[in-house]
């Protein structure tokens, strides 16, 4: 029966998500900035693949993470905002199974979304090749660790959302982003300074931040190179746990706040 | 076991940004509905209805104080099994239809695939939107939009309905539909709990009252006891002298009005004996005696005047 229910939330959300029609024009401009890269190809000798998969990753990424924070930060204020949630929440359900269907309704519609994007990258490397290779599989694993990333956007938005305004969310969002991102520049920094206090802040920023930048592998597989099965289970690990506090911290917050 | 047990309830909120202060928008209320009743929930805007409301669906945590539902606590999922609630001012997801909206929330609850079905096609013609169950809700006036967050309260047949002001926003027609719908789930042995600011509803359709005044319970009761209560008795005289007049004039509560050959008279309850002896003696002839009631809106004001002249100067919000 909870299952039940969680899954309503979940496809629910997913409905929400499709019915907006700002997400196809994120596709659209995804897709076609895909097609562009066939383009920029054309115009660089020998490395037409290299470009074509650099600036097709890096397009799945860039719009998946706007999708992810722009349907993120309303995921659960929008709710309390419209006050949607009272006629919900009335219903024999917990709060946590809402917070939790969100979370699954917005990695779904992710997960959809960046399927379709990359059917476009495989069909425009399709157009340049004529012919897939063995190591082009390793594209699959770079789209993996995309979506990976794009879940902990997606927790980042929940987390925030439980008790920040929607600008206020994109904004912790961005940052957590771009920051995590520079996570193992800034801990390096902090090993180079003799300030003492700098030193802890940056380390207890890399622990707490999460590390974005072990997710992105596009460079490395559009030179065709292979990403190790260790590094696959780790990350995803790393990206579970993560998604797991942060939908926790989530629950916690939400389970006490007054819906006033 | 009563149907509503609410004992102490009070809920604070913090007002103000930097310096917080303290307001309590309900004040340990206690209150009982039994089973099968229509509980009228009465007070002027900010007395603390809608509060009192959310405590009972767990959408807010009480500051001290219990509420019971069927005799299980407030916020507990299975206790919203037998629970309806239409919130004020409802809004929904406006992306979706009715039929759309009441299929989803239909699957919060243990019923059938076909059940569902049978219960959302069921409360669609209840509320009078049959026809417009594929119309997408951002397309609905707020009447309508009211119909809905109707249907969706008493999609699972509920034993208690909530409802908070069901007839905001709805014109007449709207709110005798909605009465009749009330009317209907009080004969189907339905407990019914609604706040209105709209007194003749609550009078139409109310078995018992309470009114509310800044976050106080401040009267409860049946509402026909509390009227009657309150009333005197109006007597009407055939064409009496000036000076039988003004020996009447003491005992009335308000100056007589004469008209047509008649007299009109206002009599306080206390005061009638008395009258009836003077009428005897002076060879008045009393064409009738009748009580009246004082409207519910005397009574209202009156009730939240005594609350107001009660209680001692507290900061508003």
């Amino acid at each position: 029966m909870r299952s039940r229910q969680t899954l309503a939330i979940v496809l629910n959300t997913f409905r929400e998500a499709v019915r907006d029609r700002v997400l196809y024009n994120l596709i659209a401009f995804a897709l076609i900035l895909i097609a562009s890269a066939l383009l920029f190809g054309q115009i660089s000798i020998g490395i037409q693949k290299t470009i074509l998969l650099n600036v097709g990753l890096s397009a799945i990424s860039i719009f998946g993470l706007l999708i992810a924070i722009f349907l993120g930060i309303g995921l659960v204020y929008k709710e309390m905002d419209k006050r949607s949630l009272y006629a919900l929440l009335s219903k024999p359900i917990r709060r946590r199974q809402f917070i939790i269907g969100k979370f699954l309704g917005l990695n779904f519609t992710l997960l959809v979304n960046t399927a379709l994007m990359s059917v476009g990258l495989w069909a425009a490397l399709y157009y340049l090749m004529r012919r897939f290779e063995p190591q082009d599989l390793s594209v699959w694993v770079a789209i993996y660790f995309i979506l990976l990333e794009l879940s902990l956007v997606t927790a980042l938005c929940l987390f925030f959302s439980c008790f920040a305004t929607p600008v206020l969310s994109a904004v912790f969002t961005f940052m957590a982003y771009v920051i995590g991102n520079f996570a193992a520049d800034i801990r390096a920094f902090g090993e180079l300074t003799e300030n003492n206090l700098l030193k802890g802040l940056t380390t207890v920023l890399y622990y707490l931040l999460p590390n974005f930048s072990d997710f992105n592998v596009s460079a490395w597989v559009s030179h065709g190179k292979p990403v190790a099965a260790e590094v696959v289970l780790l990350n995803t690990l790393y990206a579970l746990c993560y998604d797991a506090i942060l939908v926790a911290a989530a629950v916690w917050i939400f389970s006490r706040k007054d819906l006033k | 076991m009563a149907a509503i047990e609410i004992s102490g309830l009070s809920k604070d909120y913090s007002l103000g940004f930097w310096r917080k202060r303290p307001f309590r928008a309900l004040d340990r209320l206690s209150l009982k509905v039994e089973r099968g009743e229509v509980f009228g929930f009465l007070g002027p805007n900010g007395a603390g209805k809608t509060t009192t409301l959310k405590l009972l669906t767990g959408l807010i945590f009480p500051t001290e104080g219990t509420a019971t539902i069927l005799g299980h606590p407030v916020g507990e999922p299975e206790t919203f099994l037998r629970v309806g609630y239409l919130p004020e001012n409802p809004y929904f997801y406006d992306y979706l239809t009715p039929q759309e909206l009441l299929d989803y929330f239909a699957q919060f609850f243990p019923l059938s695939a076909e059940e569902r079905q049978r219960r959302r096609d069921a409360v669609l013609d209840q509320v009078g939107l049959a026809e417009f169950r594929h119309r997408p809700l951002r397309k609905f006036s707020k009447g309508m939009l009211q119909r809905v967050g109707i249907a969706q309260a008493i999609l699972h047949e509920p034993e208690i309905v909530l409802l908070d002001e069901p007839m905001s926003g709805l014109d007449p027609v709207g709110r005798h539909e909605v009465r009749e719908l009330i009317l209907q789930l009080k004969a189907a042995g339905k407990t019914v709990f609604f706040s209105t600011h709209i007194l003749s509803d609550a009078e139409a359709l109310c078995d018992r009252v309470a009114i509310l005044n800044r976050g106080k319970l401040v009267g409860v009761g049946q509402l026909s006891e509390s009227l009657q209560r309150q009333a005197a008795c109006e007597a009407v005289l055939e064409c009496a002298s000036p000076e039988a007049l003004s020996r009447l004039q003491p005992l009335a509560a308000k100056p007589p009005l004469v008209s047509g050959g008649q007299c009109r008279i206002e009599i306080p309850e206390k005061n009638i004996p008395q009258f009836l002896a003077l009428c005897q003696s002076d060879g008045l002839r009393l064409i009738s005696l009748n009580p009246v009631r004082l409207s519910l809106e005397d009574y209202f004001v009156e009730v939240l005047r005594g609350s107001d002249s009660e209680r001692p100067a507290s900061p508003s919000p």
